[in-house]
């Protein structure tokens, strides 16, 4: 009997009836977290030493976890999957993390993410790349890549993530589970390593939207060493699943779905699209209304940039801290300027590096004006146009990405042109701070694909039951990746 | 100096809030004198995951400042992040504030006096923002000492109203009694806490100092760390700045940084304006935009402390004192504590004024000490005044025993028990020599029928003589008048 491949309710019964131990979900966990390394290379850590919790009435109690490697860990390696930070054991843990072992939670690894949550590969970790547990030939996406792939590959039901962009919900998508981050400040950043602190959430990834409940439930609450975490005792995200949704109103953006849009659509996107479309069909079979909206084509284009150009600025600025001088590997060099010179040159991946550059040269006195502030002018700009589609809907319904995992071969973390819109719409759900899921939806060429629902901020009970009711019928609920390459 | 020139002056002047519990962005403790790397918590050093939350008190005394310099309060108070690498800045920026959006206090004035005339200088802004660590350089290597890492400190700045050092010292001490009295800093030059840049330039005399256009090239001198440095390198300057227009080089002059070697006495080119840092200003995103209410502000304004100017009104006004006198009593706010302190003991104010401004600063000055050093508390010295007072020991007595318990650290009680200089208190006793001496002296009798009254000094000084000073004068010479009379 295995469990680590079940949800997290089931799971809490067998513990609370006797039928396993704590003990021997940890042992299973362990056991495939090491086959999964082999086949994936999702962890940074594996904590073979995990030491059985109490098993209470709180349901994550007993039950293994993995934590994204951006978690700050008390006396367990923590390194962003940087080589900056490759020797790192911290001496004080992540709030989040904090709550999760208040409920009883067992954390027994660390995950690989592209560098400091910068990618969306999964290939830039210090520790090689992640592959994607359905075909190993595929990426994961990320940044949270090792723990989207450990929970597709049934390591243990749930894994924190982290999302700047859309490092949780497309990897999920890959992956074919759920992916959520709640609304900005739900979930406490204290010990979360930063990227872009104005778009940085915590959250969770896990194979149903019943689990992402319960552990957001476990994760979030107000936090004094974060001034914009906020009080959610009110929100009982997990209480508050009933399945309920006749008369809820979605919308979809018209600019980003219709396959007019695409005129070199590929074989795959057409095929994803469509899946898009029956998906929007079962949510009217379950009462819902949905509607097409149209947004401004112009605004739509310009979110990429002005993603990279806000998170570019807020990382280079977050990570001045990594010098080598107070903790991380202590480069040579004859006075303290080489020496950090020579820590970051050797430290940081070509990637972060470009990233850096973007982010000091918008920065930059005579270009600030152009780039930095035009980019936070239209960032307002979207997520005003978001919450005036809030006003008459209760989320925004959009497909994820433009396919399902691309092959690592092909990919140099260079977008095509033309599905720009389609792969990066996530962002919106960060520069807006919204509440936002991610699950599967269905199958393209035998890998999963997913469709992602976002709601207004503090509305993610709304948001979460949506997708409950979507989830349920869709029938993708708890699935394991079977390897189909 | 040559006449020919009017000089402007522009402070930054940063100090060190230091009347907070903890540092204005961490929950370490905000304290000066303790091991090095003491008062530290992740954040201070910048752990990857820490966050910054902000001190409400550290806000509190920062807009309690910009009250008091009549600067206009901010609607939102934001913060922003000033990027660059120093090892004392572990987070590779500084938690600072902009002019955009608006800092604590903006557009301000404060009338301040220099040697007897009221000036005025207009503030630009004033700004909270996080010390950087203290970093000291050895011959091979260098320490940093991150206790100061995050302290919260204020950074005033004016425009350049001031016209000499003497002026620029005088605004500086005005502001350093202004954060004392308002309980905001010890504003002590000696532990680091005030910490000036100073912009110099020169003009010629005949124009108008209010256009713009008129003003010469501006000198910046950086990290001036005492008011006597501060009117040393704008002296220095000045004269630099003359001699380049006497050499025809002023023209050539770049606009520029430099910095006081205390030293050399001199002020040294650091780099041209023109390979200024940019530091790339942001909104700090991790402390989201608070209102400032204006129940807040009326409540802060409302607790503003006495300062120095109301007390000196207060001493010259309801207690009679001189103008002279209250100046140097609210000098020091630990002075003018101790004096108030003095006053609640029943001490009459002139006399307590006399004690302490005459008397007692003094001899603190004689033995270098400052009052915040010493033993002595307003109730012992308030008792030592009573019993002078009350002629239980002269004034010349009362004046060593403040001297040595000053100088020894002793209860003045202590020190008149120990010296056996207790006065001949009681009045038989004094009469009985009083007796004595008018029988050994009766030419002095005579005299004193005669109509040479004065003569009755000479006899106090007799008794005095025989009681080796320990008689309470003014007795003796009411018992000696009594006794002639009725002879």
């Amino acid at each position: 009997m295995t469990y680590m491949n079940k949800g997290i309710k089931e799971i809490h019964e067998a513990l609370q009836s006797g039928k396993v131990t704590s003990r021997e979900l940890i042992q299973e966990s362990l056991e495939k977290s090491h086959q999964v390394q082999e086949k994936c290379n999702a962890f940074v850590t594996i904590l073979d030493d995990a030491k059985e919790k109490e098993v209470t009435s709180d349901l994550l109690s007993g039950i293994p976890y993995g934590i994204k490697d951006n978690y700050s860990t008390k006396g367990i390696l923590s390194t962003g999957s940087s080589n900056t930070l490759k020797d790192y054991v911290p001496f004080f843990t992540a709030t989040a993390i904090e709550n999760l072992s208040k409920q009883g939670a067992v954390p027994v690894n660390k995950t690989v993410m592209d560098e400091f949550g910068m990618g969306g590969t999964g290939t830039t970790g210090h520790t090689g790349i992640v592959r994607n547990p359905w075909d190993t030939k595929r990426m994961c996406a990320g940044s949270s890549s090792g723990s989207a792939a450990a929970v597709a590959a049934g390591v243990y039901p749930y894994a924190t993530g982290s999302d700047t962009g859309d490092s949780i919900r497309k990897p999920a998508a890959y992956c074919g589970i759920v992916g959520y981050k709640p609304t900005y400040g739900m979930i406490s950043r204290y010990g979360l390593f930063p990227f872009a602190s104005s778009l940085d959430h915590c959250g969770a990834l896990t194979r149903s939207v019943e689990d992402a409940a319960i552990v957001v439930d476990a994760m979030k609450g107000i936090d004094k060493l974060d001034m914009t975490s906020w009080d959610s005792s009110n929100i009982h995200l997990y209480e508050s699943l009933n399945g309920n949704v006749t008369g809820k109103k979605l919308c979809y953006v018209k600019e980003i779905c219709d396959i007019a849009n695409y005129p070199n659509a590929t074989e795959e996107l057409k095929e994803h699209l469509q899946n898009f479309k029956n998906c929007l069909e079962v949510c009217r079979s379950l009462g819902m209304e949905v509607e097409e909206v149209s947004v401004d084509k112009t605004l739509l284009n310009a979110l990429a940039s002005v993603y990279v150009v806000i998170s570019c600025a807020e990382a280079t600025s977050n990570m001045s801290n990594l010098t080598g001088l107070i903790f991380g590997p202590r480069s040579e060099g004859r006075d303290y300027i080489e020496s950090m010179k020579d820590y970051r040159t050797k430290g940081f991946s070509p990637l972060i590096k470009r990233r850096f550059v973007i982010g000091s040269y918008v920065l930059q006195a005579q270009n600030k004006d152009r780039y930095f502030h035009n980019a936070q002018r239209v960032r307002r700009l979207l997520v005003d146009e978001w919450n005036k589609l809030f006003e008459n809907y209760d989320a925004v319904i959009l497909p994820v990405g433009s396919g399902p995992a691309k092959l690592l071969e092909k990919n140099d973390d260079m977008l095509d042109k033309d599905t720009t819109i389609l792969e990066e719409h996530l962002q919106i759900g960060n520069f807006g701070g919204f509440p936002s899921i991610t699950i599967p939806d269905g199958f393209v060429n035998d890998l999963p694909v997913g469709v992602n629902i976002t709601g207004k901020c503090y509305d993610d009970e709304n948001v979460l039951n949506i997708a409950y009711a979507l989830e349920e019928k869709l029938g993708y609920k708890g699935q394991i990746a079977k390897e189909v390459a | 100096m040559d006449n020919n020139y009017k000089v402007l002056i522009g402070l930054e002047m940063h100090c060190e809030i230091s009347e907070t519990n903890t540092k204005v962005f961490s929950s370490a403790r905000n304290s000066y004198s303790d091991v090095p790397n003491s008062n530290i918590r992740p954040v201070d050093m910048a752990f990857p995951g820490t966050l910054p939350v902000v001190n409400k008190e550290a806000v509190k005394k920062a807009l309690m400042a910009s009250i008091i310099l009549n600067c206009k309060q901010p609607e939102y108070m934001y913060f922003e992040r000033k990027n660059y690498y120093y090892p004392d800045l572990p987070k590779g920026f500084q938690i600072t504030q902009e002019t955009k959006p608006a800092p604590v206090g903006i557009y301000g004035s404060l009338k301040f006096n220099c040697n007897g005339e009221e000036k005025e200088v207009r503030i630009n802004n004033i700004h909270l923002e996080e010390d950087a660590a203290s970093t000291d350089h050895y011959g091979s290597y260098s320490t940093i000492d991150y206790n100061r890492a995050g302290v919260p400190l204020l950074e005033l700045v004016t425009y350049p109203d001031l016209h000499s050092a003497e002026e620029a010292v005088a605004f500086l001490e005005t502001m350093r009694s202004i954060y004392q009295y308002a309980g905001i800093s010890e504003a002590d030059s000696k532990k680091g806490q005030i910490r000036c840049d100073v912009n110099v330039s020169i003009m010629d005399k005949d124009k108008d100092e209010s256009k713009e256009e008129n003003w010469g090239t501006k000198v910046e001198i950086k990290n001036v760390n005492s008011f006597g440095g501060v009117r040393d390198a704008i002296n220095y300057e000045i004269e630099r700045q003359i001699e380049l227009k006497h050499t025809g080089n002023y023209d050539e002059m770049e606009q520029q940084t430099r910095r006081w070697d205390e030293e050399l006495g001199e002020t040294v080119y650091m780099r041209s304006k023109v390979d200024a840092i940019d530091y790339k200003y942001f909104v700090e995103p991790n402390i989201p935009k608070f209102k400032i209410s204006d129940q807040w502000l009326e409540e802060i304004r409302k607790n503003i402390p006495e300062l120095a100017n109301e007390r000196k009104e207060k001493y010259m006004n309801q207690l009679e004192l001189s103008e002279y006198d209250a100046t140097i009593l609210v000098k020091e706010k630990s002075v003018s504590d101790f004096f108030e302190d003095v006053l609640k003991e029943g001490v009459e104010p002139k006399i307590a004024s006399n004690w302490i401004s005459s008397i007692m600063l003094g001899n603190l000055n004689k033995l270098e000490k400052e009052i915040k050093d010493i033993s002595l508390t307003p109730k012992m010295l308030a008792e030592l005044i009573t019993k002078v007072t009350k002629g239980e020991v002269s004034i010349k007595q009362g004046k060593e025993v403040l001297l040595k318990s000053l100088e020894e650290d002793l209860d003045p009680i202590k020190v008149i028990d120990d010296l056996g200089i207790k006065q001949i208190g009681s009045l038989d006793e004094i009469k009985k020599i009083v007796i004595e001496v008018l029988e050994e002296q009766p030419n002095a009798i005579d005299q004193y029928k005669n109509g040479k009254t004065n003569i009755i000094d000479f006899l106090v000084g007799q008794v005095m003589k025989k009681t080796k000073g320990r008689a309470n004068p003014s007795t003796t010479y009411d018992l000696l008048k009594q006794e002639l009379e009725n002879r």
